[in-house]
């Protein structure tokens, strides 16, 4: 079943073209990774996602609603979480008021938000934690707090923006067990990611852009092989062996 | 100890008129619980949502003309606009949060300070409706200090309990959460706009009572003293930032200080310049005492540089810091 469909999106900043005509479907369920160069529009698909800015042209539907143009907030309360590639902690708070302040999207009273709070946290693994003030946290477990508020709101399509970025080996190993055990619970992921080995291992389909049009998109195997993600990463040189 | 501390001061507010029968004294205090309410208000908006005003002035000046305004044309009583007073603000505040809190924060803190401005000009043109610079005169309900004593002890604990409550809520998690990161906040499902205008409008309704209450206890008001920039909203800051912004008691810790540091320097430290004059005869003492009577601003501002110093989050917020530095013994273990 289809659950998220972009068709044809357009964002331009001044003259730049940073996302032209990028259309992709994702399966309920299923996990899309977004992969391409530095600036080549990934993040930018994202805010045009949950409208941090208006888009310049095309639609955007979730569960078959036309969701182009709708509040961020709104976005959010229809089951869209997301996470910030720079994290953006709440920070003089604790990391279970982190949780509770996103978990009243869903339920009305402090006692539920509390309780699903508390859920969530340890869910992701991070319930030790849930006293410490958000801020004092290293930068692997405020990755592992965005993921986890994100959560809070109860969500049924996640987008995750460079979750693994700067995690050491063992942090990505534990984030990658996380995702997978997001998508085990049946929420649909979207993940913006650069690095490989996490893309590789979790993604079910890869979509490939540079210059905010796509160039390749299709399992793992496929994109990894395809010439233009080649050239697009190492250069029209490797393309040819 | 410290959860006994807000009802031992309760006790302490509650017997205070009938153990100081000094009017001075009782004055002061009528003052320092008015400032309990603004100051909370203030919290509310700046201290939990972050959003800073510098224009409390405007709500307040419109809560006391609007009790001033219906016992002045329609011979009602003035304590009718402790009712409406609230609404009355929350009716400024409404439209002028809808527009401006599209900004972000110091062009906010900028716009709230042209509110407080437009607020005071329209009181001084309007003559008509607010007799301009002549004021609002009415006569006092009680001859004695004790109702408008008790009656601002309830308005200050009815904000004091009525800020607490709603931190404790579903509101008070957003607003806390568009003061750490309103982007952050938006993508956790919070409507940032609304809860901004939500967090504005309590404001507006405690300090529109403040001022309906001042406009019934003074018996006098013009544009000069209730949309006053320095007197009333940069006051206001004051007692938020020294009492610690974001803390549930910092507007009460804040009033006594603020209340207290501006007798101190209108009084020329409480006489003592005029004593020394009268003792030495000296001429250029009663010139000091006179500018040190007005130099208050002066005196706050330097209060403000140590405060933000030395105790970032306020008395409150810094308590431990502040009971360390003193008794370095029973040091405790401060969260940030």
């Amino acid at each position: 079943m289809k659950i998220f469909e972009v068709k044809n999106l357009v964002k331009h900043f001044g003259g730049l073209a940073a996302v032209d005509n990028v259309s992709f479907e994702v399966e309920k369920g299923e996990i899309l990774g977004i992969i391409g160069p530095n600036g080549s529009g990934k993040t930018t698909i994202f805010n045009c996602i949950s409208n941090y800015f208006p888009v310049t042209g095309g639609k955007i539907y979730f569960k078959g609603q036309d969701i182009t143009g709708l509040k961020t907030n709104k976005v959010s309360k229809l089951g869209i979480g997301r996470t910030f590639q720079v994290v953006k902690p709440l920070g003089r708070l604790s990391v279970l008021d982190n949780v509770i302040a996103a978990a009243f999207t869903k339920v009305k009273t402090k006692k539920e938000a509390r309780e699903k709070a508390l859920e969530t946290l340890e869910f992701c693994g991070l319930d030790h934690r849930r006293d410490v003030i958000a801020k004092s946290l290293p930068i692997g477990e405020r990755k592992r707090l965005e993921i986890t508020r994100s959560m809070g709101t109860s969500p049924e399509l996640l987008l995750l923006d460079e979750t693994a970025a700067g995690l050491n080996p063992s942090e990505l190993i534990e984030i990658i067990d996380l995702i997978k055990k997001i998508r085990d619970k049946g929420i649909t992921i979207i993940i913006v990611e650069h690095i490989m080995k996490v893309m590789m291992t979790i993604s079910d389909r890869i979509h490939a852009i540079n210059f905010g049009q796509t160039i390749a998109t299709g399992t793992p195997r496929e994109v990894a092989n395809n010439r233009a993600v080649i050239e697009a990463y190492l250069g029209e040189e490797y393309a040819h062996s | 100890m410290k959860k006994f501390m807000p009802l031992a001061l309760l006790i302490v507010l509650l017997v205070f008129p009938i153990a100081v029968q000094n009017a001075y004294y009782q004055h002061l205090m009528i003052l320092v619980l008015m400032w309990v309410v603004i100051g909370s208000g203030w919290n509310v908006i700046a201290g939990y949502t972050g959003q800073v005003s510098f224009g409390d002035a405007a709500f307040f000046g419109t809560g006391a003309y609007t009790a001033g305004l219906l016992a002045h044309h329609f011979q009602i009583s003035a304590w009718w606009g402790m009712a409406f007073g609230g609404f009355m603000a929350m009716a400024v505040a409404f439209p002028f949060g809808w527009i401006c809190f599209r900004l972000r924060g110091a062009y906010f803190a900028l716009a709230s300070l042209a509110l407080n401005e437009v607020c005071r000009h329209i009181a001084t043109v309007a003559e008509p409706l607010t007799e301009g610079m002549v004021g609002i005169l009415i006569m006092p309900t009680f001859l004695s200090k004790l109702p408008y004593y008790y009656i601002a002890l309830a308005l200050a604990v009815f904000s004091v309990v009525c800020v607490q409550v709603v931190m404790r809520s579903r509101w008070g998690y957003y607003f806390l959460s568009i003061r750490e990161d309103q982007d952050a906040a938006e993508s956790m499902g919070i409507d940032s706009h609304r809860y901004k205008m939500v967090s504005l409008n309590i404001a507006a309704f405690l300090t529109g009572m403040a001022g309906a209450l001042f406009m019934n206890y003074m018996g006098f008001i013009d544009p000069e003293v209730v949309f006053s920039l320095h007197d009333i909203s940069i006051m206001a800051i004051l007692v938020g930032i020294v009492g610690g912004v974001g803390t549930i008691y910092g507007p009460v810790v804040g009033a006594f200080v603020m209340v207290g540091v501006h007798e101190f320097f209108r009084t020329g430290f409480f006489g003592l310049f005029k004593g020394l004059a009268a003792l030495t005869g000296s001429d250029y003492l009663i010139v000091v005492a006179k500018y040190v009577s007005h130099a208050h601003v002066l005196g706050f501002g330097i209060l403000v540089v140590l405060v933000i110093l030395l105790l970032p989050n306020g008395i409150v917020g810094d308590w431990n810091k502040l009971v360390g530095r003193f008794f370095p013994g029973n040091k405790k273990e401060t969260a940030s």
